[in-house]
């Protein structure tokens, strides 16, 4: 999956879990916390849906690392090569 | 016959809708059978009965708005006859707390409370349209109320509001809307207006260091698959369930007068909705649940209750309330409590801060914990011990 389709796949599923949200408002260069309204259990059901449907293990220990959308994009990217 | 009744689902509920049954007359039923869907202004309630019997008879029909403690069926209990079996008087259903249209055409208006014949399809169309059916003059056979009546009453009358109206800004009446989110705002500004003109609050806090807790979670959520994974909600949930074991007088329903203490812990989770407005369900027997159940009774219980699909035990009998408002980054929260309930406990942030321990300072991530309770059944000694004993509890992870 290239980029583009991922930053389209996260995107779906944070549509999912803020149904609210309107794709056109995100920044992808902001923090993603600052732009939706996610509690500690939005972030955790986001990431195992990502985890679900890329197959991609996300350590606790790497959350420090997914602040904005393009880090998130960025960081499956690379646990998928 | 049992008779079965709309039960309260919430303390901030005055009536019910019916939106269906999941019951049809002949079917069996046993204790903790869901036989009915209802909605609140908050959520469409899955509505369990709690004695075994035989569906005979749905007094009140799918569309029909009645208050707390309507008889919406009738069953037959196990053995009885339904030729034989004494029919008890039902008191007709009047809607309720409907206020009165401004300009009803009262000389068509029949006894307030009557029972009337109305079709189902009238009934759901007088519904649509916003008409009141008690102005309406029925032309139908034996008077009953057809479609064709209630058009001609909808072109007559202005719509029937369903909500009072709501006071806005010094005290004048703003527009009511059928607005689901005005209704929860109604809804949530009686229980808490009850609450605080009933309950005498005392307020306690705590800084509890979450140092141990955090490591523990960090080690545990590391072995487990990300599928499994804890949240530290839940071992302050667990660490408040184990607490009131230590001091019953936090735990349980104050009615008519006196405290009755409850020995299972039903903790209401207090869930922000994404439209706006809170609802605050409980997870049953939490002193009894390990932290992976209580997970994913927890993950379940937010999932339902923002997608309004909860059951009428998870509103009705919560013993406690927990928030966790530290997730907006607000230091502390002191909750008001959800009659007739007796205590509100309240995290606050979790956040790194100097910690003295063994004489030294260290960083460590600390929560505020507060403790909203009702002086009617504690003191504010009784609730030091509590909160004390939540921080003792959160100093041993792996024994929660």
């Amino acid at each position: 999956m290239d980029a583009l389709e991922l930053r389209k796949t996260v995107v779906e599923e944070l549509m999912r879990i803020a149904p609210e949200l309107e794709e056109g408002e995100l920044a992808g260069s902001r923090p993603l916390r600052e732009q939706v309204d996610l509690d500690s259990m939005d972030w955790l059901n986001f990431l195992v849906a990502l985890h679900e449907r890329l197959k991609v293990e996300i350590p606790e220990a790497d959350y420090a690392k997914l602040v904005r959308l393009d880090d998130i994009v960025a960081y499956l990217k690379s646990k998928q090569a | 016959m049992i008779e079965f009744k709309l039960p309260a689902l919430g303390s901030d509920m005055e009536e019910g809708k019916l939106l269906e049954w999941k019951a049809k007359p002949g079917d069996k039923v046993k204790r903790g059978d869901v036989v009915a869907v209802v909605d609140t202004s908050k959520a469409a309630v899955e509505v369990e009965i709690w004695e075994e019997g035989t569906m005979h008879e749905w007094i009140v029909q799918p569309g029909e708005t009645v208050p707390i403690g309507a008889v919406l069926a009738l069953l037959l209990a196990p053995g009885e006859n339904p030729e034989t079996a004494v029919r008890p008087e039902i008191a007709p259903v009047r809607p309720a707390a409907a206020p009165a249209p401004v300009a009803a055409p009262a000389a068509a208006a029949p006894a307030p409370g009557a029972r009337r014949r109305i079709s189902p399809a009238a009934r759901k169309h007088a519904e649509d349209l916003g008409v009141n059916l008690d102005a309406v003059e029925g032309t139908g056979p034996g008077g009953a109320v057809t479609v064709e009546d209630i058009e001609r009453a909808a072109k007559a009358a202005p719509p029937r509001r369903s909500a009072p109206p709501l006071l806005g800004e010094e005290g004048k009446a703003v527009q009511p809307t059928l607005d689901r989110a005005a209704e929860m705002r109604r809804a949530i500004a009686l229980a808490m207006s009850r609450s605080k003109r009933e309950i005498p609050h005392y307020y306690l806090s705590e800084t509890i260091s979450l140092a141990r807790a955090a490591a523990w979670l960090e080690a545990e959520n590391a072995r487990r698959p990300m599928t499994g994974r804890l949240l530290m909600a839940v071992l302050t949930l667990r660490a408040v369930a184990l607490a009131c074991k230590a001091c019953p007088d936090m735990n349980g329903h104050f009615r008519d007068g006196r405290f009755a203490p409850s020995a299972a812990v039903h903790a209401g989770v207090a869930i922000s909705l994404r439209q706006g407005g809170l609802i605050a369900p409980g997870i049953h027997d939490v002193q009894a649940k390990s932290l992976s159940e209580l997970m994913r009774n927890l993950a379940d219980l937010v999932k339902r209750a923002r997608a309004g699909s909860l059951r009428s035990s998870e509103m009705s009998d919560p013993t406690i309330t927990v928030t966790n408002l530290g997730e907006g980054g607000v230091e502390s929260v002191f909750g008001v409590i959800y009659p007739p309930q007796v205590a509100i406990v309240g995290f606050g942030t979790i956040a790194r801060r100097p910690w003295v321990e063994d004489g030294e300072v260290r960083i460590a991530p600390a929560v505020v914990a507060s403790l909203s309770a009702d002086h009617r059944a504690s003191d504010g000694h009784r609730g030091a011990l509590f909160l004390a004993e939540i921080a003792r509890l959160l100093q041993q992870p792996e024994k929660l």
